[in-house]
C-alpha cells in the first residue's frame, strides 16, 4: 500500500518538536561493550612497553603506522569514493618536509611533524583541484601520476640528499619529549626509549585519528560525504555541496597522511625518494589491509592490519613468495568476500562493534 | 519590491545540443500554492525543463526568477535550500544509505533543520509515504515501487516551497495512485506549489490547477486543465490528428 491515513505534515511552519515520536541511533549494546572493551585495550597498549620486548614495540609501530593509513584510505576512498592510489605522495612529502624541518631548519621532531602535516595539506589543497577534474579510473591514474611526479621533485633537493636521500643524526632524537624520563623510568639505553616514545607518539596518532573518523563518518558531515559518493546529482538536489566536502576530505586525509609519513622517517632515522614515495610500502600494503578487512567500516582494517603483520612475522623470510601469498590472498578475498573478511563476518552474524548506521525508532509510547 | 503572487518564473529560456533543441523559447509562471501539471510525448523535454529549474542544466538563454530572485546561475545544491525539492524520474537514491539516512541527508543539508528537528521531520514523512517499516533498510535494496517512494519522501524532506515531481504514478495499482493524489492534495495544505510531470493523466488531473503540454521542447498550449486537454494541439500530439 502507498500509505496510510494521510497525517499533518510539518512542512512548511513547523512548531518546535515538542513532540518526539521518533528517535534515532547508532549505539547498541554491542557497540556500548566494545568501547569498554577499546579502552580496556588501549591502557593495555600504553602501559605495554613497561614489559614488552624492543622488537615487539617495533612491530607495533609499524602495525599502528600502516593502520593509520589503512583508516585514513578507507574514509577517502570508502566513505568519500576518491579511490586515489597516490596516496604515497602524502608520506613522502611529509617524509621530506621533516627531513627539511630538521636538518635545515634545525627544528624539533615533534614540532617537525606538525609542520610535515601542514605543508602536506597545503600541497594537496593546490594539487586537488587539478586531480578533481578527473572521474573515477581517472582519477586513480591521476593521483598516481602526481605522487611520481612530486617523487621526481624531492630527488631535485640536493640538500637534502637528491636521488640517494640522507640520514639524520641520533642526536636529533635528544629532543624528543619524555625521553629523559622514559630512560629513567625503565632504565633502559637512549635508543630503547627512543622507540618507547616513538611507539607512544604512534599510539596517539592511530587512536586520535581513529575517533575523529570514526566520530565524522557518524556526523551529518560523514552521511552529506556518503550520499555524494553514491549519487553526486542527487546529493547536490538535496542541498549539499559535495565538491566542498570532498576537497576538504582530500586535504584533512592529507595533511594526516604527510604526519605519518614524518613520524614513519623519523623512526626509520633514513630516507630516499624510492623509499618514501614507495607505492608498494605506502599504497599497497594500506589498500590490501582495508580490502581484506572490510571496507567502509571502522573494524575491517585493524583486522586488516593483523593479518598483514602475521603474514609478514611468518612469511617475510622467504623473500618474494611472502609478496605472491599477499596478492594471492587479496585475489581471493576479493573474489569470494567482496566486502572483506570483517565485513563477511559482520553481515553473517549481524555484529557491528563501532556501527556508522543511523537507525530510526519509533518511541514505544506513540 | 513589486507585490508579485509569482513563485517561480521561466522567461525565454532555451537549450541546446548541439542541433537538437531541448527547450526553446520557454516562458512559464508558478503562482504562490498552484500546482500545475506537465504533459506531452517521451522526449518532449519534460524531464529537461526540470533539470534547467533546479540547475543540472544551464539554459542558453533565457531567465529563471525565484520569489524576485534571479537563480539562472545558482548552483543546484543552493537552489534547493532556497526551496526547490524534485524527485527524480528514474530514481537515485544513496545505495549505501538507509532510507531513512537518504531523507537525512535531505533534512540536514536541504531544510537545513538541526538533528534533532530532522529525527522528527524524517519521521513524519516517512509514515506519510509508507516507508515507515523500510526506514532501516539500506535503499539499494528497495525495488522498484518503493525507490519511486523515497524520490517523493527524500524530496519532501528538504521541506521545498515548490516541489517538482517526475512521474511519480507510473506503476501504481488504482487504490496505491489514489492515496498518492490524496498525500500530493495533503502537501498542497501546507502552502507548497507543485510541477507535476505525469502520464497518469486522471491521476494528474485530479490535483493540478493547470496544465502544460510540451513538443518538441516547446510549449505547445498551456491553460485550465479540461481546456489543454479538449485542445486541438493535444489533440494533434497524441493522436496524430493535424492540429
Amino acid at each position: 500500500m502507498m500509505l496510510d491515513r494521510p497525517q499533518h505534515l510539518p512542512l512548511v511552519a513547523d512548531p518546535a518538536p515538542a513532540n518526539t515520536v521518533w528517535r534515532a541511533t547508532s549505539e547498541t549494546r554491542l557497540s556500548r561493550v566494545a568501547r569498554i572493551a577499546g579502552l580496556a585495550a588501549l591502557a593495555g597498549l600504553i602501559l605495554l612497553p613497561a614489559i614488552a620486548p624492543r622488537t615487539l614495540l617495533q612491530d607495533l609501530f609499524f602495525v599502528f603506522t600502516i593502520l593509520t593509513l589503512a583508516q585514513l584510505w578507507n574514509v577517502l576512498a570508502g566513505w568519500g569514493g576518491l579511490v586515489s592510489v597516490g596516496q604515497q605522495a602524502f608520506v613522502g612529502l611529509g617524509a621530506y618536509v621533516l627531513f627539511a624541518a630538521i636538518g635545515l631548519g634545525s627544528l624539533d621532531p615533534v614540532s617537525s611533524i606538525a609542520i610535515a602535516a601542514v605543508a602536506t595539506a597545503i600541497i594537496a589543497a593546490l594539487i586537488g583541484p587539478l586531480l578533481f577534474r578527473l572521474e573515477g579510473p581517472y582519477f586513480a591514474i591521476g593521483s598516481w601520476v602526481a605522487a611520481e611526479s612530486l617523487r621526481l621533485v624531492c630527488a631535485q633537493f640536493k640538500s637534502l640528499g637528491g636521488g640517494t636521500g640522507m640520514s639524520l643524526q641520533s642526536s636529533v632524537y635528544s629532543s624528543l619529549p619524555g625521553l629523559k624520563s622514559v630512560q629513567n623510568l625503565f632504565g633502559v639505553r637512549p635508543a630503547i626509549a627512543r622507540d618507547i616514545v616513538l611507539y607512544w607518539i604512534a599510539l596517539a596518532i592511530v587512536v586520535v585519528v581513529m575517533l575523529a573518523i570514526y566520530r565524522f563518518v557518524k556526523s551529518r558531515h560523514g552521511l552529506a560525504l556518503a550520499a555524494s559518493r553514491d549519487n553526486d546529482r542527487a546529493a547536490g538536489s538535496v542541498g549539499v555541496r559535495t565538491d566542498r566536502i570532498r576537497f576538504a576530505l582530500w586535504v584533512a586525509v592529507a595533511g594526516m597522511t604527510g604526519a605519518i609519513g614524518a613520524l614513519a622517517y623519523l623512526q626509520k632515522a633514513r630516507i630516499s625518494p624510492d623509499a618514501a614515495f614507495s607505492v608498494t610500502d605506502w599504497t599497497a600494503y594500506v589498500l590490501f589491509v582495508v580490502i581484506i578487512g572490510g571496507v567502509r567500516t571502522i573494524e575491517g582494517p585493524v583486522v586488516g592490519v593483523m593479518i598483514l603483520w602475521g603474514l609478514i612475522f611468518y612469511l617475510s623470510q622467504y623473500g618474494s613468495l611472502y609478496l605472491l601469498v599477499l596478492g594471492v590472498i587479496a585475489i581471493l578475498v576479493m573474489l569470494f568476500m567482496p566486502k572483506g573478511i570483517w565485513g563477511a563476518a559482520s553481515h553473517r552474524w549481524n555484529v557491528q562493534l563501532f556501527p556508522t548506521q543511523r537507525r530510526l525508532f519509533r518511541n514505544a509510547y506513540h | 519590491m513589486m507585490a508579485n503572487r509569482s513563485m517561480l518564473e521561466l522567461k525565454g529560456i532555451s537549450k541546446a545540443f548541439g542541433a537538437i533543441v531541448v527547450a526553446s523559447d520557454i516562458d512559464l509562471t508558478l503562482s504562490r500554492g498552484e500546482a500545475l501539471g506537465v504533459i506531452g510525448p517521451n522526449g518532449a523535454g519534460k524531464s529537461t525543463l526540470f533539470n534547467l529549474i533546479t540547475g543540472m542544466l544551464r539554459p542558453d538563454r533565457g531567465r529563471i526568477i525565484l520569489e524576485g530572485e534571479d537563480i539562472t546561475q545558482m548552483p543546484p545544491e543552493a537552489r534547493c535550500r532556497a526551496g526547490l525539492g524534485r524527485s527524480f524520474q528514474i530514481p537515485l537514491p544513496f545505495t549505501h544509505l538507509t532510507v531513512f539516512e537518504n531523507l537525512s541527508v535531505a533534512a540536514l543539508f536541504g531544510a537545513q533543520v538541526s538533528e534533532a528537528e530532522a529525527v522528527q521531520l524524517c519521521g513524519e514523512i516517512l509514515s506519510l509515504t509508507g516507508l515507515e517499516t523500510k526506514a532501516n533498510v539500506l535503499a539499494g535494496s528497495l525495488p522498484l515501487l518503493d525507490r519511486k517512494r523515497l524520490e517523493l519522501a527524500r524530496a519532501l524532506a528538504t521541506r521545498p516551497r515548490i516541489l517538482l515531481l517526475d512521474e511519480i504514478a507510473g506503476g501504481l495499482t488504482d487504490a496505491e495512485c489514489h492515496l498518492l493524489v490524496e498525500t500530493i492534495r495533503e502537501i498542497r495544505k501546507g502552502g507548497v506549489a507543485i510541477i507535476w510531470i505525469e502520464h497518469v493523466v486522471h491521476a494528474l488531473l485530479a490535483v493540478v490547477d493547470g496544465l502544460i503540454a510540451l513538443d518538441f521542447g516547446k510549449i505547445a498550449t498551456q491553460g485550465a486543465p479540461a481546456d489543454v486537454m479538449r485542445s486541438k494541439e493535444v489533440q494533434a500530439i497524441y493522436m496524430g490528428v493535424p492540429a
